[in-house]
């Protein structure tokens, strides 16, 4: 029996299809776009990521502090949008592959070698028979002695790129636009970004009101020649979002004085 | 039998080793070179077998310039020490072991200058000064006593011979000729060798 021609070439990782493309890679890029938000962005004092919380059930033990921001090594911190099961083998091979390179060098492992060596296990899952992509999108933030502070974004496909402020999952396409928008080349400080986060944050995500069980934040900085990371307390995410609001009323008004004008 | 000799300053490291190679009781020649250079910035002194010394710091140099191909910068001296001390600690608890002593001084553009001592057993110390060989003896003796971390690089030079006299004077083996090289923020720089001969010239011109 003859099956359709559409499904011959989708079914398997490894096999192009007529037009050239790898449909099961498509098909885990897809299943990104509909994940929780995340977005990165670069200061010129640190970095920030902000990810948007999904399981929010009031009956969820919080044994978690965080969702899905983790914390790689000493100097990098990344958060996935995707699967959430292949996110987790992800992070433990990342965490591996940074303490194989502490072991061999004594010293933490530069940000793009991180990226890159996990990248090639992601590449591995579309060339090799019998196993799909990994259903998950990264964004990975850090420091290194080399480029100071970077941020990266890696795809199912095993590509990956370094960015000065950039989006994954549900909606990226907009907020990538809207910061392209808003970011200020070379005179964004931390604060600056997570001000811009919260908005970017609350323009993408479709709800009325934006909230701190809904948000998540980590910072990277650097003090006394130490990397710093945080996951901001839900007070201080609270605050972010209060002071959005207000500046958003503000606005809002200045609007409104402007049309009766 | 061989010697190698170390010394940290503030702004550059010098590194000596003797240009003798011998097997058993026969010396082969006396223009051996012992210092590898590994990067910009960065040399290694090896003293041990002779074979395995060859074939080890190949090995280890090979695989920092690997490093370089591949991500577009060098390892710190730091990371290059440790990475050949595991290399070593590895190949020790092998059927194969090395028999290879080590200096590795290098200068690193964020944290300066360092000197890195590495036996044939997988140590590795950071340290201000070090000598493998029975040279070391006489050598540490005297830069327990004169070693400052401020001295010029005339000053320099003048300790380093210094240990090479108390070497020639003491120590039963012949150790005639020791080739010495700076690291420093301009990188490796060959210094004028220190021997039999060039100490006798300048004592003479004291006389």
């Amino acid at each position: 029996m003859q099956e359709k021609p559409a499904r011959r070439y989708d079914t398997r990782t490894t096999i192009f299809s007529p037009e050239g493309r790898l449909y099961q890679v498509e098909y885990a890029m897809e299943a990104i776009s509909h994940a929780g938000t995340c977005l990165g962005i670069l200061a010129n004092d640190g970095i920030l990521l902000a990810a948007e919380k999904r399981n929010t059930n009031k009956l969820l033990d919080e044994v978690f502090f965080s969702e899905k921001i983790y914390k790689l090594n000493e100097d990098v911190v990344c958060s996935v949008a995707g699967i959430t099961s292949d996110a987790n083998v992800l992070t433990n091979e990342l965490r591996l592959i940074g303490q194989r390179y502490l072991l061999q060098y004594g010293e933490t492992i530069p940000c793009e070698q991180l990226v890159s060596w996990l990248c090639d296990v992601k590449q591995a899952y579309t060339q090799y028979g019998g196993k799909r992509p990994f259903g998950v999108s990264i964004l990975y933030m850090g420091w290194d002695r080399h480029y100071g502070y970077q941020l990266y974004q890696s795809d199912p496909s095993g590509n990956y790129g370094g960015w000065k402020a950039t989006c994954i999952g549900n909606n990226s396409a907009a907020a990538v636009s809207s910061l392209k928008q808003e970011y200020k080349e070379g005179q964004m400080t931390l604060k600056d970004a997570m001000a811009l986060a919260v908005k970017v944050m609350s323009k993408t995500l479709d709800m009325n009101k934006l909230s701190a069980d809904k948000l998540e934040l980590a910072t990277l900085t650097r003090v006394d020649g130490k990397t710093k990371t945080r996951i901001l307390p839900a007070k201080e995410v609270e605050a972010l979002i209060t002071e959005f609001e207000k500046q958003e009323a503000i606005l809002e008004a200045a609007k409104k004085e402007k049309q009766k004008l | 039998m061989e010697c190698l000799i170390g010394i940290q300053f503030n702004d550059f490291v010098l590194v000596a080793a003797d240009m003798t190679n011998a097997t058993s009781i026969m010396v082969m020649k006396n223009d051996e070179q012992k210092i590898h250079k590994l990067a910009n910035k960065l040399v290694m002194a090896v003293s041990g077998e002779s074979g395995d010394a060859t074939q080890f710091s190949e090995y280890i140099n090979k695989n920092l310039q690997l490093y370089k191909m591949r991500n577009g910068y060098e390892l710190s001296p730091k990371a290059a020490a440790n990475f050949t001390r595991r290399n070593l600690a590895d190949y020790l608890r092998s059927r194969t072991p090395y028999f290879v002593n080590m200096l590795m001084a290098g200068y690193d553009d964020q944290t300066g200058p360092e000197l890195y001592f590495i036996d044939y057993l997988a140590s590795c110390v950071k340290v201000p000064y070090a000598a493998h060989g029975y040279g070391g003896f006489f050598s540490l003796t005297i830069l327990d006593r004169y070693h400052k971390k401020n001295l010029s690089e005339e000053e320099a030079y003048i300790l380093m011979k210094k240990c090479v006299r108390e070497i020639h004077k003491r120590l039963i083996i012949n150790l005639p000729n020791f080739k010495v090289q700076k690291i420093s923020k301009n990188g490796v720089t060959e210094l004028p060798p220190i021997t039999v001969q060039s100490l006798a010239v300048e004592d003479a011109a004291k006389a």
